[in-house]
Order: C-alpha cells, then sequence, then structure tokens
C-alpha cells in the first residue's frame, strides 16, 4: 500500500522554515550602521525620583559623556548591560565617560538608595536601533504568522 | 472522567492528611508575617533596603508568580498566614477539627457578595496605590496588618473563609492563575459522593472540618475556589479524594462563563501592562503621577487606569466577540438565535486572557527581581536595619542579575505566553463555533505592547 505523505512532508517543511525564520530572527548579528565616532556630552539631572531628561539617544561608537547633576539628595546613574555607575551629591556635578559600543536600550537607574521610590527611579539609553526590542516583535509577529497558518489549513481542509 | 497519575505515594497522603505539619508551618508563616509587620514599622524607611520591602515585595512576590502559581497553584494559600488566627478562633481549636461551641456569628455572607466582584474592587484599590505599597515600609505594614484583621474579624462575622474566598485581592489573583498549575485536588469517583449521606467534605466531621472555603469538593471542576486546605482529605469517609497530576492549564479546557472571572483576567492583564510602563518605563510624567497619591496627577492617573482595565480593554474584548459573531452568522438563516453563537462570548473569551496573564506578570516580576534581587539578601542580613549582619550579607553591592539576560527570557516568556493563549483562544472558540482569528488578534496587541514597555 503506498501511502502519501507529502502533507505531512509538507507540514514539517513548514515548522522546519518557521523555526529557521525564528533562529534567524533571534540570532543573527546585526552590526550597527556606525557613522563618524562623535564625542557626546548629555547632561542629566536627578531629583527625586526621576532623570530629566529621562530618554537618551547616542550613535554607536559615540564616546559619551553623561553629566549627572543632583538637584535635591545624592543620586546615582548606572547603565544597564554596561555595568557603569556614577554617583552625585546634591548641588555637584559627576562625569561618566564610556564608549557607547552596545546597540540596543538600556535602562538607566538611581544605584544609591536616595528615598521611598528609589527602585523605580527609571531612564532609558539608546544606543542606535533598540535591536532586542526589535527581534522581540519580529518574533511576536513570526508567532502570530505561524499561528494563523496553522489556523488556516484545518479550515481549509474542512471547507475541501 | 480520565484517570490522573496521583502526586503521592498512599504513604504520602497519610502524611498529608495529619494537621500538624500544615499547623506548624502556618504558625511560621505567621510568625514571620508578624515580623515583616514589625520591621516595616520600625525597621528603616527605605524600602530598598527594609526587611518588609525586600523580601516581600522583591523575593516572596517573584517566586509567587514564577514558581509557586505556576506549579502548585494554590499551594501558597494552604499554609497563608493572613486567615489563621480567624479560622482557629471561628472553630475554636487549633490542631483539632471543631472546638466546642464555635466562635462568631456564622453568618452566610449575602448571596450578592458571593462572586469575585469584591476581590475585583480590592486588587484594583490595591493597584491605585501599588506604588507607595511596594516601596513604603509602613504602608506594606499596615496593609498585612489591615488584612490579617480584616480576616479575622470577618471570620467572627461570617461563615468559613469569607475573607478568602471573596475579598482577599491576592487571593484572586492566585486563584484565577492557580488553573495553570499541572496539580488538582479532585474526586476519584462520583459515585461514592452519590452515595455519601454525610457529606463530611462540606459539613465536616470527626476527622477534619467542613471546607472552608465553602466549596463542595466533589463538584470541583476547576482549581479557582480551591484553597488546598486539604481538609476535605481528612473527613472523606471513602478516601475518594486525592492530590493528582493533570495536563498543564486543564481547567482552561472549558471556558469560564462568570463576567466577575473575566473583569478579573482582564484586570489583571491591564494593571501588569501598566506596571510595566509606570515602574519599569523612562516616562518620568507617569510616575510622579503615580507616586503623587491625592494630588490631581494622580486622579488623572487612577482614572486612566481604570477606564483601561475597566472600559477599554473590557469593551474592545466585548466588540471582537460580537464581531466573531457575526463572521459566524454570515449567510446563516435566523432559526440559530439559540445556537451557542448567539450568546456573548465575553466572559469566554477571556479565559485565554489567563495564560496570557501570567506571562505578563512573570515577565514584569522577572525584571524586577532579577534588578533588585541584591537587596532581599541585605534584608536577610539586617532585617530591622539595625546595622546587624546576620549572614553576611548586609553589605553586598547592588547589581542587576543576569542583566544581558533579562530582555531575551522576557520576550521568550512573553511569546510563549502568547502562543499558549492561542492556544486556549483555539479551543474556546471551537467550543463556541466562533472563528478564532478575531481572538487571537486581541491577544496579539496587548502582547506587542507588552514586550515593547519591558525590552
Amino acid at each position: 500500500m503506498i501511502i502519501d505523505r507529502r502533507p505531512r512532508f509538507a507540514r514539517l517543511a513548514g515548522w522546519g522554515l518557521i523555526a529557521a525564520a525564528g533562529a534567524a530572527i533571534a540570532f543573527i548579528p546585526l552590526s550597527p550602521v556606525r557613522t563618524a565616532p562623535r564625542h557626546v556630552t548629555l547632561r542629566v539631572e536627578a531629583a527625586q525620583f526621576a532623570f530629566a531628561p529621562s530618554e537618551l539617544s547616542v550613535t554607536p561608537g559615540d564616546t559619551v559623556t553623561l553629566e549627572l547633576v543632583s538637584t535635591d539628595v545624592v543620586h546615582g546613574l548606572y547603565v544597564d548591560q554596561y555595568d557603569l555607575g556614577v554617583e552625585a551629591d546634591p548641588g555637584h556635578t559627576s562625569r561618566l565617560t564610556f564608549v557607547a559600543d552596545k546597540p540596543g536600550s538600556f535602562r538607566i537607574r538611581c544605584n544609591v538608595a536616595c528615598g521611598q521610590y528609589h527602585p523605580f527611579m527609571i531612564g532609558r539609553l539608546t544606543v542606535g536601533t533598540p535591536i532586542a526590542s526589535w527581534r522581540a516583535a519580529g518574533l511576536a509577529f513570526l508567532a502570530l504568522a505561524a499561528i494563523l497558518l496553522a489556523v488556516a489549513r484545518p479550515a481549509r481542509e474542512a471547507r475541501a | 472522567m480520565k484517570p490522573r497519575s496521583m502526586v503521592l505515594s498512599t504513604r504520602g497522603m497519610k502524611m498529608l492528611k495529619k494537621r500538624g505539619w500544615q499547623v506548624a508551618l502556618s504558625t511560621v508563616m505567621l510568625a514571620g508575617l508578624a515580623f515583616t509587620a514589625v520591621a516595616g514599622w520600625i525597621g528603616t524607611p527605605i524600602g530598598s533596603r527594609n526587611f518588609a520591602i525586600a523580601f516581600v515585595w522583591i523575593g516572596w512576590f517573584a517566586a509567587l508568580i514564577i514558581i509557586l502559581i505556576p506549579i502548585f497553584g494554590r499551594g501558597w494559600c494552604s499554609i497563608c498566614p493572613i486567615p489563621m488566627v480567624g479560622d482557629w478562633v471561628q472553630r475554636g481549636a487549633i490542631l483539632g477539627p471543631q472546638g466546642s461551641p464555635p466562635r462568631g456569628l456564622g453568618l452566610r455572607v449575602p448571596a450578592v457578595l458571593r462572586n469575585m466582584w469584591t476581590q475585583n474592587a480590592t486588587f484594583a484599590l490595591l493597584a491605585l496605590f501599588s506604588a507607595s505599597i511596594l516601596t513604603s515600609p509602613r504602608i506594606t505594614a499596615l496593609a498585612m496588618v489591615g488584612m490579617f484583621a480584616l480576616a479575622t474579624g470577618l471570620s467572627l462575622v461570617f461563615e468559613r473563609r469569607a475573607f478568602c474566598r471573596y475579598v482577599c485581592p491576592m487571593g484572586g489573583f492566585v486563584g484565577l492563575y492557580s488553573q495553570v498549575a499541572p496539580i488538582e485536588l479532585r474526586v476519584a469517583s462520583r459515585e461514592p459522593c452519590a452515595a455519601c449521606q454525610t457529606k463530611a467534605c462540606f459539613n465536616g466531621s470527626a476527622e477534619g472540618y467542613g471546607c472552608p472555603w465553602g466549596v463542595f469538593p466533589a463538584g470541583l471542576t476547576r482549581n479557582n475556589y480551591c484553597g488546598l486546605c486539604l481538609e476535605c482529605l481528612r473527613t472523606c469517609p471513602t478516601n475518594n479524594l486525592a492530590i493528582r497530576l493533570r495536563p498543564v492549564a486543564a481547567d482552561l479546557a472549558v471556558p469560564s462563563t462568570r463576567r466577575d472571572e473575566a473583569f478579573k483576567s482582564l484586570l489583571m492583564l491591564g494593571s501588569a501592562m501598566v506596571y510595566a510602563a509606570v515602574l519599569l518605563g523612562p516616562w518620568s510624567s507617569f510616575k510622579q503621577a503615580a507616586f503623587g497619591i491625592g494630588s490631581l496627577a494622580w486622579l488623572v492617573y487612577a482614572a486612566v487606569f481604570l477606564v483601561l482595565v475597566l472600559g477599554l480593554l473590557p469593551g474592545s474584548l466585548w466588540l471582537i466577540g460580537r464581531f466573531s459573531q457575526r463572521l459566524a452568522r454570515r449567510g446563516e438563516p435566523d432559526s440559530r438565535a439559540n445556537s451557542p453563537r448567539a450568546r456573548s462570548p465575553f466572559a469566554a473569551f477571556a479565559t485565554p486572557l489567563v495564560p496570557l496573564g501570567l506571562a505578563f506578570w512573570a515577565a514584569f516580576s522577572l525584571s524586577f527581581f532579577l534588578t533588585n534581587g541584591s537587596y532581599v539578601l541585605n534584608s536577610i542580613s539586617d532585617p530591622l536595619g539595625l546595622g546587624w549582619n546576620l549572614i553576611g550579607t548586609a553589605g553586598v553591592a547592588w547589581r542587576p542579575m543576569l542583566a544581558g539576560a533579562i530582555a531575551p527570557l522576557q520576550t521568550a516568556v512573553l511569546l510563549g505566553g502568547f502562543i499558549w493563549a492561542a492556544r486556549v483562544a483555539r479551543g474556546v472558540t471551537a467550543r463556541l463555533q466562533l472563528p478564532s482569528l478575531p481572538l487571537i488578534g486581541f491577544l496579539f496587541l496587548p502582547t506587542i505592547v507588552m514586550m515593547w514597555l519591558l525590552t
């Protein structure tokens, strides 16, 4: 007896393609578009319990100097994943200089217990394109497409 | 009923039926609750250094969401200290099943309140003040003592555990997501229950007290309202009840028909999104509004929050339900008015929000715990902020853990939650003979928003 295995192969091939696309979206290294490196100085004011400005943006490769000015109590500024931090006493300016060589979106946080809402004193530093966010969105859309295909196939088969 | 494997051997079940271990564990938890309240009240006012904040909101809450609920369902409720004293006073006994005479008025909770609306209201209230509760040790201490006093007081007025069943904001949260757990307490066979004259599981006996949650265990089909107090294991004269393993999220195979549960799901989903935006986002104006309790900005924040979780999300889900019905009815004669498609699918359509909401909370908690986990070490070593260093971790410097892995982990959790929710949505819509695409589309939108907020 000859068994037609084509639908099963097609299904396996389809899932294989989706898995490959998912792996590509998640893991393919992307080199950021690099422009000529600049030296960027950004002044950030810290007051209970927010940074101003709370969203910073630089280009990959830039040498960044963050000038932290505290306007009330002692505050800090820590950049997630860069693992760099600086503290500023009230009325004084502290500086943190680093090369923004990791592209992406990173939370900046106060790293000195500054009062009640300290754990939520958070801002954001974007270096070039927020790649992790785009990868996450790509995977979500891929999952949606796979689900829609999975939903549509039985419906087509039922109509046939 | 499809047979499911027992979690425990016969010897394990015998151990579980002894009440002593549970009372001992609850007493330890009660001591922990008292200590936490004291630490919150007299300890350092700096939240991240106070045991009440660091241990409860950073450590315990993350453990509850990420481990305890997905694996043990309502397991926490079985040792929760908040209703314990009320329970003991009401029964007039601690180790024994029933003292004589039982204390309290023993009134039934009015029918109008025997639902989840009160729990929804208490959770919404908690959510509105969450920024202060999560960060102020004294407010956390007051909230704990308040819940304890309310639970004890209600035990003296109403029968059974009225607080746990109808009021506790965390109870509604835990109950909703306990439906995904791979364990359940159920009867092995319905026949012995049908023949049972005493219904000791509900009414109590010399072996144990009647279900404190007011549930008839023989009728259990979902985990929501079973607090895993295990009394029915002790009272059942035919040993017909057991804790069993089951497929994950088995409760969701039959969609809910209750609007209070649907609103609970939507409230939890919306709250997780608002928390992600306000507490973990970079927008200082949102934060200042949420922190400024009583100010005009806070009133606007509260109004926006309530409109989102009680208006926009439920309204969108209702519209999606109606749209799905219209799609399904295209070209059909009106004689189908009595078919499943004719009833509003709103409550049923909220069923996939259970795995999605759990994923949202897990993703949020991952970020909160991995970033602030070092505070737990500090606070355990110096719980009252008196300069102690009990286990040598009081001076551990703050630093996020696995910082580079947080976003990928959150993405994986949210994707998993969405795929799981879509699978549940397919089951729900198939039962209702409705197309699944609109509901899956509805699930996708908050998922992508949450990803954007967290990553």
